[in-house]
């Protein structure tokens, strides 16, 4: 969409090759279709769960028995999808946008051979090419994954509630949604090879988990899934895990309507043609290394988003790259895309956002008797009245004691993380230091003024 | 003799306890005496000030209240089936709330003890610079000396004296978060049809002084609890905050959207009480001239709130107040006119009437006074956030404050309505949900002002407020990865400006 302002011709082709039950979905990527938009309203209706329980505490009355409907949900959460891929449409209609709903692979040189869905080739040429496709989660290769196993890739349209659960993965994707599963009153089991949330400031990823254990789910650690077997057909089924664990020879079995792989996801460029143009990927993670401009080896070749080497996997990075790209290839901007100190957010039961150096990076690299981690423990005050979890909530800042005690680190575990870690954000990219934190005012009364 | 006390203060809120923990730190001998006089309809409370007790606190807490209502709502659409009626109970939620505010005055209690304070439960007023005379409920005698005093009193809720029967049949907000018993019942379980309104409580708003929030806020989630509210108003809301254009109207727009009334242009003249149960309210409409009348079961003054400066003798020792707010007037270090007599919080002149900053001030006084710190208050860009439905944060300049400093040729205003993605499953009007940031014009483009209504407004705001106190720029806020999905990644994101005059709807991610 920026390229156009400039008045450039340009073509995006889109393709959504079905995942291995059949489940497929329109214009926007994952984000919009089977990533942070499904996921945080599926969130948002599990906390709302949460709201109804509260709301008794604070006078509201209403009947003992509450149940969740999957389908009513559902159907929401995909008719918003829905106007979203629709308003996608018209955004590029509008903006003079040649939109080919089809699948792109380089066949020469400045060549790519776009097939649609129903197998017709067309070949266009193009000046320049952005490659912008993404990943897909990656199954097990084990017996059984890719018959009964889902993904999240189908999960937020499955057309029927999914019932007892078995996620495996310890991926912010895997954590998620075994939270919201949990919080709609379904029965959740997560498996975990190793750590949770690798990556991750470790001290947080513990206190995520343990918060999410004491509230009903359940964990299997050290244990990795071998086969997938179906004892029963059905909308859900029966299915029957067995796993191995990872320190010995002990083998475990257990009965799930429904596993859900959360494993981690794979780059879409293994098929699309760049041995044909000369793109170099890693060969191991497939992954597409860029310099600082998202240019491939081949110079007009560039890429964002996810499928880009040892950079973070979020919409706003993406969105951020492919913007000030144009604006350097057709408006002579020089603004590089900022990497550094972007914020995040995991949309956990108990949501965790950060931004900066987790604990150990900033230990490893400016070593333990540089920094200072102020940290506290907080009780929102929502949650006083109807006496939930007093001490869970907690939050830290990382200083570099060298630096004027600037703040490298910021770590918040607690409702709205997101909302709150937005403003660190920022003010983390403006240098802030301990000193002006102090003298910053709180408002109050809110989580964030700790 | 010397004085017993190295400190004393008066007044046992935010501001006096701060101050008083912070000296005690220092090893210094520190006293507090905290009195609540009964408001007019005898409502009293325990330690721990306004805040606690008839404020901030309570306050929220009944504004969680009313968005649980709405997210009862909300859950229907999410799924969640929940059987028709809902109702909502007053007395539930009130002692819930009152019991955790008990716990909070235990709380200070305990910790006064612990931080070796001593604690008076006296009314407090000065014999001389340096001896207080304490009086308890009983009325016996406590002469107090000390070497260093705080004044750290409050205010309480004003009454509209000029309006016949406001003090016999009116509320303030002092008693409204100690009600045992709704102020109102829920139009469903009206019977008495003949009688129109009789279901109502009005809350009456006169916006001549600062924070007038408190009464939209309780109009607000009274509302949200169920109840028919009306609020009348004599002026424009949210006075002194950004009153140009839309941030109060958009405040006030949704209240209307979401079934708060309002009578706007309107000044009481007389409240009397109805033979059968009720307040009937008599009122001139000063638009049209006309006198109109309503019944109503409750009837809440807020019309702004004075010190109670009279009952402390502060003439007897010279301390200066405002003649106007009756407020102390204190300098830039928190001294009055007297030397050894200081003051922080509501009670002082000039300053922002909010928690924080009065457990700010005090704590940097007592590092002065007693810590050889020499680090003055900063009442610049000081955070707010008022809890209405649809929550209003805000740190720095109103757009109209900065265009009256800085010319609005040398100001620019970034703006955008947005809708938060809970709400599109949820069918809830999002019209004004919005936000704007007022940068200067010049080079660098500081940012004066930043303005945000919707959902969670203080979380969202809480961190800009530090980018703000870091200097930021425009560029540097653009340069900010947003987090997504969330309404503060907006912020981030501003780039439509007032001076273009362009659409400013959020379309897609």
């Amino acid at each position: 969409q920026e390229a156009a302002k400039y008045g450039k011709k340009v073509m995006v082709l889109d393709f959504v090759t079905p995942t291995p039950l059949g489940n497929s979905w329109g214009l926007g990527g994952t984000c919009v279709n089977v990533g942070c938009i499904p996921k945080k309203l599926m969130h948002q209706a599990a906390l709302l769960g949460q709201a109804l329980q509260d709301s008794r505490k604070f006078g509201w009355q209403f009947t003992e028995e509450v149940k969740h409907n999957w389908m009513t949900m559902t159907e929401s959460v995909q008719n918003y999808i829905g106007s979203l891929n629709w308003g996608y449409r018209v955004a590029l209609r509008e903006k003079k946008v040649t939109y080919e709903n089809a699948y792109g692979e380089f066949v020469q040189p400045h060549t790519v051979k776009a097939t649609n869905k129903r197998g017709v080739e067309k070949l266009y040429t193009a000046e320049r090419f952005l490659i912008a496709t993404g990943e897909r989660p990656r199954y097990l290769g084990i017996p059984g994954d890719k018959e009964y196993c889902i993904s999240s890739d189908d999960l937020f349209s499955l057309p029927y509630c999914p019932g007892k659960t078995l996620v495996v993965g310890a991926s912010y994707v895997a954590l998620e949604c075994a939270g919201f599963l949990a919080g709609l009153g379904l029965d959740v089991t997560v498996m975990v090879r190793s750590i949770l949330l690798r990556g991750f400031d470790q001290d947080m990823a513990n206190k995520i988990g343990e918060y999410m254990e004491e509230h009903g789910i359940k964990f299997i650690r050290e244990f990795v899934p071998i086969k997938v077997e179906q004892i029963e057909e059905g909308t859900p089924g029966r299915l029957k895990v067995t796993a191995k664990s990872t320190k010995g020879n002990e083998v475990i079995a257990g009965e799930y309507n429904t596993v859900l792989l959360a494993i981690g996801r794979d780059a879409c460029t293994r098929k699309i043609g760049l041995d044909k143009v000369g793109v170099k990927i890693n060969e191991k993670t497939g992954k597409i290394p860029v310099n600082d401009v998202e240019q491939t080896n081949v110079p007009y070749i560039y890429a964002i988003g996810d499928i880009l080497q040892d950079r973070l996997e979020l919409t706003p990075v993406a969105i951020q790259a492919g913007r000030l790209l144009v604006q350097r290839l057709y408006g002579g901007a020089t603004t590089k895309c900022d990497y550094v100190n972007v914020p995040t957010t995991v949309f956990t039961p108990l949501e965790y956002g950060a931004c900066g150096y987790s604990e150990e990076n900033a230990i490893e690299k400016f070593g333990e008797e540089n920094i200072e981690v102020y940290h506290s423990h907080f009780w929102p005050l929502e949650w006083t009245v109807p006496s939930r979890d007093n001490n869970k909530c907690y939050a830290k800042i990382i200083c570099n004691i060298r630096d004027n005690e600037r703040v490298i680190g910021f770590h918040v575990l607690g409702p709205n993380a997101g909302e709150v870690t937005q403003g660190f954000a920022a003010a983390i990219k403006c240098g802030l230091t301990k000193e002006q934190l102090d003298s910053t005012i709180g408002i109050h009364p809110v989580c964030a003024e700790v | 003799g010397k004085p017993e006390y190295d400190l004393l203060v008066i007044g046992g809120g935010s501001g006096g306890l701060a101050c008083a923990k912070e000296a005690a730190q220092f090893g210094r001998k520190v006293a507090v005496l905290d009195y609540v006089e009964p408001s007019p309809q005898g409502t009293k409370w325990g330690l721990g000030g306004t805040c606690v007790n008839v404020g901030c606190i309570p306050k929220k807490l009944m504004h969680q209240a009313a968005l649980l209502g709405s997210a009862l709502k909300d859950a229907q659409h999410y799924g969640w089936n929940i059987a028709h009626p809902v109702h909502h109970n007053w007395s539930e939620m009130a002692q819930a709330v009152q019991n955790y505010v008990k716990s909070l005055n235990w709380g200070h209690r305990v910790q006064l003890q612990d931080k070796k304070v001593k604690y008076f439960n006296v009314k407090g007023s000065f014999s001389d610079p340096h001896t207080i005379r304490g009086l308890t409920k009983g009325g016996k005698e406590t002469i107090l000396t000390a070497e260093k005093i705080v004044i750290a009193t409050g205010g309480r809720p004003k009454y509209p004296t000029h309006v016949a029967g406001a003090l016999e049949h009116g509320i303030t907000s002092d008693d409204l978060f100690w009600l045992k018993e709704s102020p109102g019942k829920t139009n469903t379980m009206c019977i008495l049809l003949s009688v129109l309104h009789l279901c109502e409580i009005i809350v009456y708003i006169s916006l001549i002084d600062t924070s007038p929030d408190i009464s939209l806020e309780c109009a607000g989630f009274l509302t949200g609890i169920g109840l028919d509210t009306t609020v009348m108003m004599r002026s424009i809301p949210l006075r002194g905050f950004d009153q140009v254009s839309q941030m109060a109207s958009l405040v006030t727009e949704y209240m209307e959207s979401y079934g708060t009334k309002f009578l706007k242009k309107c000044i009481p003249t007389k409240v009397e009480k109805l033979e059968s149960k009720g307040l009937q309210v008599t009122w001139k409409n000063t638009d049209s001239g006309t006198e109109e009348a309503d019944s109503f079961d409750t009837v809440m003054w807020a019309v702004g709130r004075a010190p109670d400066t009279k009952a402390l003798n502060l003439e007897a020792v010279g301390v200066k107040t405002n003649s106007e707010t009756g407020k102390i007037i204190v300098d830039a270090s928190e001294a009055t006119s007297v030397p050894h007599i200081y003051a922080v919080g509501d009670i002082t002149e000039g300053r922002p009437e909010l928690t924080p900053t009065a457990i700010a001030a005090g704590k940097l006084l007592a590092q002065r006074l007693f810590g050889q710190s020499s680090e003055l208050m900063d009442y610049d860009n000081v955070p707010t956030t008022v809890f209405t439905p649809l929550e209003y944060g805000c740190v720095g300049l109103s757009e109209e404050k900065a265009v009256q400093r800085y010319g609005s040729d040398n100001i620019e205003v970034y703006h955008a309505y947005y809708k938060p993605l809970e709400f599109t499953v949820a069918e809830r009007d999002a019209t004004q949900c919005y936000m704007k940031m007022v940068c200067l014009r010049e080079r660098e483009q500081r940012i004066l002002g930043l303005h945000f209504i919707g959902p969670n407004a203080g979380e969202v705001i809480q961190g800009f407020a530090l980018g703000i106190k870091c200097g930021a720029t425009y560029p540097q806020l653009m340069k900010t990865v947003g987090i997504h999905p969330t309404c503060a990644e907006e912020i981030t994101k501003l780039h439509i400006t007032k001076r273009s005059g362009l659409d400013a709807t959020v379309t897609g991610c």
